[in-house]
This record gives structure tokens, C-alpha cells and sequence, in this order.
């Protein structure tokens, strides 16, 4: 099956950006994340975004033009922040893979794939 | 054989059937609606044609044969019938229904199914029914009369739990971190245990014994399935230790009779030796948890035979060690009243006071007026037993507060102590 994971954290926590001192530290974790995900063969894909302060969302209300704003969908204590499709057994290797994710707060909600039409 | 009786063999026997056919089929709802089919039909022909032989292994067959013609039809409404052919063509000499009863070839699935039940991306009230009922056997009003929740409420939780295992893909698999879904599923059965022995709300009776029974029945199968999870021995000793007393738990109004008032003579005396080998063998374990503290605590009290004998110094040492292991502050309660019987309402008093976070807790208040009535402050005590009154769900208990607080005022009137 395919999950999506949803990473939500707390974007004002700074990451150190590349060039900066402790980048490899922070990146390193991540590196062998993605590659421990190829290696097991469970990467589809995975992005990570940019802060809601880059945010923009439509609004779509039936019979009215669209709105375009600034901002997140929701603003809440944790934003969407990248996410990670990945191919898995089931539900429980989702999680375990979701769980070892070199995050050290936040949520990732699992939500198993409906349909995707670049699927193989 | 009567409905009666079938009823009880689906109880013992259908969470086998669906664990063994969600296993080959995998698909828990086809599973789970084919038992119900075969138990249906156990109860129109059984009667006429006699009891099978082998009952589980009949039921085993029906429902296989119910769930191929299940796929069947659903195959050829979807004109899927070539992709899915192999699942419907039951191959010659597959039936082996001695599997049915064999318990080491049944266990794997058993326990799959069980910790299916439990899995923690459910949450914990679809937990509890999807365990009564996948492998309790207990219908969807049983179930629903149980927990006071409307049966199409239920039913519906029930459906919509099922559809998620089967769209979010959970696993009937023996997970890696098989302690931790250890712990959920022993919140599940204590749950179900506590249902059983002090309803939050059932009725007139402040207990359930039908609960209890398949409390016990499950932990039981727990017990059998996990050979090494010490702690769902502990439990078992708990429940057997409360349903030895379960008789005289209540009086005939359905009110709660306390622990030194209860009659021990119509105590199960079989039932207490089961429950304290039950406890010897996990203590010979040496690997103590919360469960098998508390079966220690339900062992001197069981083990007592007159309310004087009760070593209550050595209860409030076993809650003490409780209270470290929990860290709960409601444990606090029960070690308050072991300390007030051992030393006094005082010393008591001291750990209800000390004890942080209880003010909506009906036991704290209702603990705090006893010892308060024990110590004649009869404005205190009428007044915590007011609170507990207000905070109680459990109508047997509103009934028992409500005398408490008469109680209070015949204790001034007779009493030569100055109100305080």
C-alpha cells in the first residue's frame, strides 16, 4: 500500500541552513532517512516546504469567484511542513517508518493513498 | 441444543472461526459477517438435525462456505470473477477441521486478531467493542446495553472501525513491539473487568456479572496466548479475586455493599484458591507490574477471613509500591484508607490532603467524608459527602452517597463530641 505522512511541526524553529555551522549535523539524519526509504524500497516521494509565512490558499466557495489569500489553510501550533509518500506492508510499517523520521517534535498524521494517477 | 446454548457456543468459539478465516481470507469484515451467517444457521438446523460432532469445526466450514459465496457475489457483481478466482474455489481435503480446535495451530491467529482489536490507531472505546465483540462473541446489543450507548451508535462505531483496518491496511500480524500492544490490550481488558465490576452507569445494578464472566473468559485467552506477559496473569488473579466476591457486592436493591460489611461466608472460596495460584505463579515470575500489586492488595483482603484479619499495614505498603509504579494519583485514595485503618483517620487524612489533581474525583470526597466522620468532624464530612454525591455517575453509588450524608446527621445527633 501507499501512505502519505504528513509532517507537522513548529516552523519557528530554526533549522540551520546550508553553510551554516551544525548544517551536516542537522542534514545528516536526514541523508540516511531518505536513503534508509530507497534502500527498503519505500520511497514514492517526499518534499519539504517552505514556512507558512510563504503561504498563499484559495478559496473556493460554490458559486462565488475565487478568493486568493495570504497564508495557511489553518493557523495552528504546528504547520504543514513536507511530507513523504512511501510504499509500505501495511499500516504498522507505516508507522514504525513515520516513527524513526529525525524529527524532535511534532506530528505525522499516516492517511493510506485513495489514488494516484501517476501510479505505477 | 437450545438458542441458549448456541449463544454460548458462538461466545467460546467465533472469535476463533473469524480469526482463522480474516487470517485466510484476509479480510476481517467478510470474516466476521460469514460467522455471523454460520451461527445463524446453527441456530435454525442445529435444533432440528442435532448438534454437529464438532461444532467449531462446523461452524468453520459454514462460514468459509458463506464467505467464498460472499466473494462470489461480489465478484460477479463486479465482473471481477477471473482476478479473484483462486479465493473462491475451496481445494479438496483444505477442510482439516481438527485446526479448529487445535489450540497451537488456533493461538497465532487468536492473537492476531486480539491485538488487531487493540491496535492503538483505533481509539479506545472502538477497542473495547470491537474486542467484545470479534472476540468476546458478544452481540452489538449486548454490547451497546453494556456501556449504555445506543445499539445503531454502536453498530455503527463497529463499521467504521472495521472499514478502517481495511482502508488504512492494519496488519492481523504479531507485531515487533509486541509489549506495548501488551499494555493496550490489558487497558482493554481491565476496562472491560471494570465495566463488569463497578458499572460507570448500567441501570440499577451497580454491576455487571455477564461483563465480568467475559472479562475473565478474555483475559483468560490472553493468558493462554501470551505465555510470557506476566502481567496479564496479574490481572486474571485480579478478576478472579473480584468475581469470587462478586455475590455479595451488592444487596438486593442492586446497592453496593462495602468491602467489611460484605458477607465472606458466600465468598467462592474455589474461585479464591484459583485466583491466588493464578498470582503465585506470576509472582514466581519475579517481574513485578501494577497488575499483580493489585492482586497482592485483592489477596489479603480475599485470604482474610473476617474484615479484622485484614493485615491493612501490608495493603498500604502494596499501595504505596502501586502509587511508584503508576504514578497515579487516584491510587493515593485506596493507600489513604489502608493507612486510616492501620494507623488511624489522621494519618488518613494526611495522604488524601497531600494527594494533588482529585477535585473532580467523587472517591477522593467520598474517602475524605469517611475519615472525616471518623474523626466526628461532621460539618466536613457532610460536606465532602455532598461533592462525592455530585460527582458520582454510577446511580448504586448516588444512592449509597445520598445515606452517607443521612448517616452524618444521626452520627451528630448521637454522638457526645462537639461538632469540630
Amino acid at each position: 500500500m501507499e501512505y502519505m505522512i504528513l509532517i507537522n511541526i513548529d516552523e519557528t524553529v530554526q533549522a540551520p541552513e546550508y553553510g551554516e555551522p551544525g548544517f551536516e549535523e542537522f542534514m545528516g539524519p536526514w541523508m540516511a532517512y531518505n536513503q534508509k526509504l530507497i534502500d527498503g524500497g519505500h520511497w514514492v516521494s517526499g518534499a519539504s516546504l517552505q514556512p507558512t509565512t510563504t503561504a498563499t490558499t484559495v478559496r473556493r466557495t460554490a458559486g462565488t469567484p475565487d478568493a486568493v489569500v495570504d497564508g495557511p489553510y489553518l493557523e495552528t501550533k504546528e504547520q504543514f511542513g513536507g511530507y513523504y509518500l512511501i510504499s509500505a506492508e501495511n499500516l504498522d510499517e507505516a508507522i514504525e517508518l513515520a516513527k524513526q523520521m529525525p524529527v524532535l517534535a511534532g506530528s505525522f498524521e499516516i492517511r493510506p493513498v485513495a489514488f494516484r494517477p501517476d501510479a505505477r | 441444543m437450545g438458542e441458549v446454548a448456541i449463544v454460548q457456543l458462538a461466545r467460546e468459539e467465533s472469535g476463533r472461526v473469524i480469526a482463522l478465516l480474516a487470517h485466510r481470507f484476509g479480510d476481517l469484515d467478510l470474516a466476521d459477517e460469514s460467522v455471523q451467517d454460520a451461527l445463524l444457521e446453527a441456530v435454525e438446523v442445529w435444533p432440528v438435525r442435532g448438534i454437529p460432532s464438532n461444532p467449531p469445526a462446523w461452524l468453520y466450514t459454514v462460514a468459509r462456505n458463506k464467505a467464498i459465496d460472499r466473494l462470489r457475489r461480489a465478484a460477479s457483481a463486479k465482473r471481477r470473477l477471473r482476478e479473484s478466482a483462486h479465493e473462491l474455489v475451496a481445494e479438496p481435503g483444505e477442510e482439516e477441521p481438527d485446526m479448529v480446535v487445535e489450540h497451537s495451530y488456533v493461538g497465532d491467529e487468536q492473537l492476531r486478531l486480539l491485538l488487531l482489536c487493540c491496535h492503538p490507531s483505533l481509539d479506545r472505546n472502538t477497542q473495547v467493542a470491537l474486542t467484545l465483540r470479534l472476540v468476546g462473541g458478544l452481540t452489538t446489543t449486548e454490547i451497546a446495553a453494556a456501556f449504555l450507548v445506543p445499539e445503531a451508535t454502536l453498530a455503527q462505531r463497529i463499521v467504521r472501525a472495521k472499514r478502517k483496518i481495511r482502508d488504512a491496511g492494519i496488519p492481523l500480524s504479531i507485531p515487533a513491539n509486541l509489549d506495548e500492544r501488551v499494555d493496550a490490550l490489558l487497558d482493554v481488558l481491565y476496562l472491560i473487568f471494570n465495566e463488569g465490576y463497578l458499572s460507570r452507569g448500567a441501570g440499577d445494578s451497580a454491576i455487571r456479572p455477564d461483563l465480568l464472566e467475559c472479562a475473565v473468559r478474555l483475559t483468560e485467552q490472553a493468558v493462554e496466548l501470551l505465555p510470557n506477559s506476566v502481567e496479564v496473569l496479574g490481572l486474571l488473579a485480579v478478576e478472579l479475586f473480584a468475581q469470587a466476591r462478586i455475590d455479595t457486592r451488592v444487596d438486593r436493591e442492586g446497592d453496593l455493599i462495602l468491602l467489611d460489611r460484605q458477607d465472606r461466608t458466600r465468598w467462592d472460596l474455589q474461585l479464591i484458591a484459583e485466583a491466588n495460584r493464578v498470582l503465585a505463579l506470576a509472582l514466581s515470575a519475579m517481574r513485578p507490574g501494577p497488575f499483580q500489586v493489585q492482586a497482592m492488595i485483592a489477596a489479603h483482603h480475599g485470604n482474610a477471613r473476617t474484615s479484622a484479619d485484614t493485615d491493612w499495614a501490608a495493603i498500604a505498603t502494596l499501595y504505596a509500591q502501586l502509587s511508584a509504579m503508576t504514578g497515579s494519583p487516584v491510587v493515593e485514595v485506596n493507600r489513604a484508607v489502608a493507612v486510616a485503618m492501620a494507623e488511624g483517620p489522621g494519618a488518613g487524612l494526611d495522604v488524601l490532603n497531600a494527594a494533588r489533581g482529585l477535585d473532580d474525583y467523587y472517591l477522593w470526597h467520598a474517602t475524605r467524608g469517611e475519615l472525616l466522620l471518623q474523626s466526628f468532624d461532621f460539618g466536613g464530612a457532610r460536606e465532602s459527602f455532598r461533592r462525592a454525591r455530585r460527582l458520582a455517575a454510577n446511580p448504586a453509588e448516588q444512592r449509597h452517597l445520598d445515606r452517607r450524608v443521612a448517616d452524618v446527621a444521626h452520627a451528630e445527633t448521637d454522638s457526645p463530641h462537639e461538632s469540630r
